[in-house]
């Protein structure tokens, strides 16, 4: 069977080439904006300014650059994406592989809690996290999205272990006298890292609308931080006198998003023959 | 699985307030009221004491008092709740009848261009964040041709429910609509398809009598799977175009600390979606007869 190439495939390169667009913006943001994106002095009469030469997405309520806002606004918004995401990996990888490998009561046990998280919409129960806390900021938004998204990792990594333990290599291991931890980490994860791959790039999609969703309610980034889901915020209270504080942030959000899930779901194509098309 | 959810939704609220009763009472309460509250909680007792009075309590549908109101949590979550089935209701609405209509079309001529643009634009749907299509909807339809509403329930008009209906059901509909295309793309392969063909019946009474009912059935699991989707989209969706339902509630309650209040929402939600998936497994029952005789 012909693996499908990596190259070949157009889903894949479009998402690649568009998250790294974004990447590049977040990482140059600095030098790429051209205005302060918290400076008021835009000057005088400036505020909720039309698109133009000066301001390209215009400006907000109080006179700000809003390209400046939203490139700025990318670094928090992919930042807590893929931070989330690795702080998720890394918990829900250990609790796979000590499921998966281990079994009986050990595996009952953390896949009942694991259903338990799971049978909760997440984002309400998000929400309902976020009330735990004194004040809401973007530090809690990250504790509760690790909190409730590694049960997603951990089934595939217990997945993959399952399918991996009865192999040759692994018995090998055994038979040899590797550690458990030798087993799980030298043996098993590796051969886990496709659909790990695949399932964290997912979820990093799902993380930067979650953050966004967050924000927009004004349970997330506090200003002065800015994040896409607090400009949004700001946008939904001028949608009738000046669209383009909504307009923008949203596109790059959506733009974003649509990078990350491209890029997913080629992954799988290329990684797991078996979900083709 | 209900057990699991009351006992986290308990443990959250163990977890947030220090002392609940001075929490629910203020800083000046009255020591000898305190005092009662502690006792008629259990707060003086063992978490685990504190559970099972709380779950005795919530078996006969007590939720507490919301601080903030100072009126039973189940009294304001009874208020609210209507207008959130409401729109839940009219939002799958619109995602089957789009959806099903979408992906049908699209599977009538797999490859063709309005194949790719069906496609195309649910996938669109599925990728977009549900409040920011909210309110590009609101911009459109509402701030720049003044056809509907631009937010509020009005009183329960049709109108006011149009662009929350949409807003939460895109997300839905891109999914249903993908499922009903390769779920009928597979069934027109099958043998009595073919048969119903060969027989001279109209290509119309062929797939919409023969091959769309058994297509189907799949996208009644993609149904309740969605509704999860529409649980998460309410809070957001009822803040775009201020709907008072229960999403909105939960995010005011949370912003206020009113803990009751998100406890009993949360613990709503949480059941609104067992019970639905529950109906879905029912709703196999009724329509794949399959599954009866496998179940008997």
């Amino acid at each position: 069977m012909p693996r499908p190439d990596a190259l070949g495939h157009r889903g894949l390169l479009a998402g690649a080439a568009l998250f790294v667009v974004f990447a590049a913006a977040s990482l140059g943001a600095p030098w790429l904006a051209p205005h302060d994106p918290l400076g008021l002095a835009a000057g005088a009469g400036a505020t909720l300014e039309r698109p133009s030469a000066a301001h390209p997405f215009g400006t907000d309520a109080l006179g700000r650059d809003l390209l400046s806002r939203v490139l700025w606004g990318g670094r928090v918004s992919l930042a807590v994406g893929i931070g989330v995401e690795a702080l998720t990996a890394l918990f829900g990888c250990a609790v796979g592989l000590v499921a998966g490998w281990y079994g009986g009561a050990v595996d009952a046990v953390l896949m009942r809690v694991t259903d338990v998280v799971m049978a909760f919409p997440s984002l309400v129960l998000a929400i309902g996290l976020i009330a735990v806390f004194e004040r809401p900021g973007l530090d809690k938004v990250v504790l509760v999205l690790v909190a409730l998204g590694w049960t997603t990792i951990a089934r595939v990594v217990r997945g993959a272990v399952l399918a991996l333990r009865t192999r040759d290599h692994v018995q090998a291991a055994r038979a040899l006298g590797a550690s458990n931890l030798a087993i799980m980490t030298r043996h098993l994860l590796p051969n886990a890292l496709g659909p790990l791959l695949v399932a964290a790039t997912l979820g990093v999609g799902g993380n930067m609308v979650a953050e966004a969703g967050l924000s927009f309610l004004g349970l997330g980034a506090q200003s002065p931080t800015i994040s896409w889901g607090a400009l949004l915020a700001d946008g939904q209270s001028f949608l009738a006198s000046a669209p383009w504080v909504a307009v923008f942030p949203g596109a790059a959000l959506l733009l974003a998003v649509l990078a990350v899930n491209l890029l997913g779901d080629g992954l799988r194509d290329v990684l797991d023959p078996r979900f083709r098309a | 699985m209900l057990f699991g959810i009351t006992l986290l939704v308990f443990l959250l609220n163990a977890v947030a307030l220090g002392d609940p009763a001075r929490a629910a009472m203020g800083q000046r309460a009255d020591p000898a009221a305190l005092e009662r509250l502690r006792r008629d909680y259990a707060l003086d007792r063992p978490l685990a004491v504190q559970y099972a009075t709380w779950i005795g309590r919530l078996a006969r549908g007590d939720l507490g008092t919301s601080f903030r109101e100072q009126r039973p949590v189940t009294e304001v979550i009874a208020e609210r709740l209507p207008a959130t089935v409401r729109l839940a209701l009219a939002a799958t609405l619109v995602a089957v009848v789009l959806g099903v209509a979408a992906g049908t079309l699209a599977a009538v001529r797999p490859g063709s261009v309005l194949d790719h643009a069906l496609m195309g634009a649910a996938v669109l749907g599925i990728s977009t964040p549900v409040f920011w299509l909210g309110m590009m909807l609101a911009l459109v339809f509402a701030v720049t041709l003044g056809w509907l509403p631009v937010s509020g329930y009005g009183g329960g008009s049709l109108a006011h429910l149009v662009l929350p209906a949409l807003t939460l059901g895109a997300l839905h509909t891109g999914t249903v609509a993908r499922m009903t295309r390769s779920s009928l793309l597979e069934v027109v392969r099958q043998d009595y398809v073919q048969t119903a063909r060969a027989k001279g019946l109209p290509e119309r009474v062929v797939l919409g009598k023969h091959a769309l009912r058994n297509a189907l059935i799949p996208v009644v699991t993609v149904i309740g799977i969605g509704l999860a989707d529409l649980l998460v989209g309410a809070p957001l969706t009822e803040t775009v175009f201020a709907w008072p339902g229960l999403g909105r509630l939960l995010v005011a309650a949370v912003g206020q600390r009113d803990l009751p209040v998100v406890m009993g929402a949360v613990l709503v939600f949480a059941l609104v979606y067992v019970v639905g998936n529950l109906l879905v497994d029912l709703a196999y029952l009724l329509i794949d007869p399959r599954t009866r005789r496998a179940a008997a």
